[in-house]
């Protein structure tokens, strides 16, 4: 059976992406997908080369055409979004692609254009095949397109045999980030040791809880505060979330970053680099025993 | 006059410089947290709560007594949110966005508005400062609505400043819209410049005025200085990383009060956006 470990963290910033890679470049026989499609990040440091694009279709938008239109105000009505000027333009900005106005116009000059909002991909990088993403900037649907990236993931392990897939999450709690848990193996939550990385990562828990998908959490740049490093981890036992380790604050992660790669082709000898391989063995075991 | 502070990446200081500037500004000043999926502000601010109110959007129900099955509901939402199986109507309130459709198009009029849960608004103040977040149910998917919500706090008798989500899509569209000037925070790494770049091209299809502050200024490299050059972004300040400012933050005191000379530093920020946006 395929596994999929989902890495995410509530709170921005926290490492996600760098402790992914570091992963990648520890797992063997893995996929990789990029569920931050918003902003996905993760393709600076694999390097993907495009072997296969396709463009991603969102839902409709509104366009009035003005030849058929006899400004009678009923799609000004019905919007809930105020989407529609005094003019009868639409703003696709504000439009949510209900189709409302669509079906109620008497004179039926509306179009409902299913627009292309974003592209996936399918690459191959030094770790193992990758499914990544771009949304378009300032569109909607980041949810259908993590379910899509998420689904090809899978389809191109199947195919090719891979028996694992690390997966980079989206920061929040909001419709990304529950398109990307759903269904997973296990979720590992990266939180930083601050008042921000304990709240945030308190709602990702009580997520992972909503959906039932068990989680193990890390603490990343521990060392800017034990203290809250502790009270994550006491919170995070307190809820039954496996805690996997501490990760040090180590200006390898920028270094590496810079540099287009793991921290691990970086320094073969970094502190983080043994707190992340200490991790990663934690969540081999882990991934067996869980279902 | 209303700010938005944006960034494309997470954690990369929105909140740090929200807090700091409205504390530095003292009164006359409101901060909006529009990050209603993980809202931070409040942990720096420490408010004064003085009502919670808890925000729900419409969602279909259906009286099955008197629908037909003529099926027009499940024609015309988009979502599936309202689907006809067999001799039932289900609906799935999760999925719905409030269109308000279904409703409209029941020929029967059967289908009334019931609420769904879409998290609480919390409203207080510190001082001369009046503060107003959003906090999204754990479970809800959809942010803009809540984010909207919050926004019709906003004041025209004071500065108001929001703090906006991550990412590039419909939460921070719906949380820097309309805004008169959006302050953008970087880090100086490849995920800041490529997320900063993301970010750009979203403020500039609304056409706000812009600036940069670049935090943890002497950790990274020189490309974001470059990037903000080319694009003719001002750099209006630089955070460079002090352990100090990361503990202040860890423990949730806003740095100007730990580094009361940065006090300046941030006013200085105002009067510059000040100017910028007229």
């Amino acid at each position: 059976m395929i596994k999929e470990l989902v890495v995410i963290s509530g709170k921005g910033g926290t490492g996600k992406t760098s402790l992914t890679a570091a992963f990648a470049s520890l797992a063997e026989n893995n996929a990789l997908c990029d569920a931050d499609v918003d902003a996905a990040d993760l393709h600076l440091l694999m390097n993907p080369k495009v072997r296969e694009h396709h463009d991603f279709q969102g839902g409709g938008t509104a366009v009035i055409d003005p030849d058929k239109c006899t400004e009678c105000g009923s799609c000004r009505d019905l919007c809930k979004w105020n989407a529609v000027s005094e003019g009868f333009e639409v703003d696709p900005i504000e439009c949510e692609g209900c189709g409302v106005c669509v079906y109620f116009c008497p004179e039926q000059a509306i179009d409902f254009r299913v627009k292309t909002c974003g592209e996936w991909f399918i690459s191959d990088t030094r770790f193992g095949p990758m499914v990544h993403a771009r949304l378009g900037v300032a569109e909607e649907n980041s949810g259908k397109l993590v379910t899509l990236v998420r689904q090809q993931t899978r389809k191109l392990a199947e195919t090719k045999n891979l028996n694992l897939i690390i997966t980079d999450g989206p920061p929040g709690v909001g419709c990304p980030v529950i398109a990307s848990i759903g269904g997973g193996t296990a979720l590992l939550i990266v939180a930083e040791p601050t008042v921000s990385g304990l709240h945030d990562m308190q709602r990702v828990a009580q997520l992972a809880a909503h959906f039932k998908v068990p989680a193990m959490v890390c603490v990343n740049k521990f060392d800017l505060n034990p203290d809250q490093a502790q009270a994550i981890e006491e919170l995070s036992r307190q809820r039954g979330i496996n805690v996997l380790g501490r990760v040090p604050f180590d200006p390898v992660f920028t270094k590496s970053m810079i540099q287009g790669q793991t921290i691990f082709e970086y320094n073969t000898q970094s502190e983080a680099g043994r707190a992340v391989k200490q991790i990663w063995d934690k969540i081999g075991k882990a991934l067996v025993i869980n279902r | 006059m209303i700010i938005s502070v944006a960034s494309g990446k997470g954690g990369t200081g929105k909140t740090t410089v929200a807090t700091n500037l409205a504390i530095s500004l003292e009164s006359d000043v409101q901060i909006l947290d529009c990050d209603v999926e993980e809202p931070n502000c409040h942990l720096f601010i420490a408010p004064v709560i003085e009502e919670v109110r808890t925000i729900t959007t419409p969602v279909p129900k259906v009286d099955e007594e008197g629908c037909t099955l003529c099926r027009k509901c499940a024609e015309i939402c988009q979502f599936k949110a309202i689907v006809v199986i067999g001799e039932t109507v289900l609906s799935f309130p999760e999925l719905c966005h409030s269109c308000g459709g279904c409703m409209e198009v029941c020929p029967e009029k059967v289908i009334t508005e019931a609420g769904r849960e879409l998290g609480v608004i919390e409203r207080g103040h510190r001082n001369g400062l009046d503060f107003v977040h959003g906090r999204l149910r754990v479970g809800e998917a959809m942010s803009p609505p809540l984010i909207r919500k919050v926004r019709s706090f906003a004041r025209s008798d004071m500065l108001t400043i929001i703090d906006a989500p991550p990412g590039t899509s419909c939460p921070v569209i719906t949380a820097v819209k309309g805004t008169d000037f959006v302050l953008m925070v970087t880090e100086p790494t490849p995920f800041g410049l490529h997320d900063l770049n993301l970010a750009l091209e979203a403020v500039k299809i609304l056409g706000i005025p812009r600036a940069l502050v670049i935090n943890r200024s002497d950790m990274g490299d020189d490309q974001v200085r470059a990037y903000a050059e080319r694009e003719n972004l001002p750099i209006l300040m630089e955070i460079p990383f002090d352990r100090r400012i990361a503990e202040a933050y860890s423990r949730g005191k806003p740095f100007v009060e730990v580094m009361p000379e940065w006090k300046e530093t941030f006013l200085e920020l105002y009067r510059h956006i000040e100017e910028m946006a007229g």
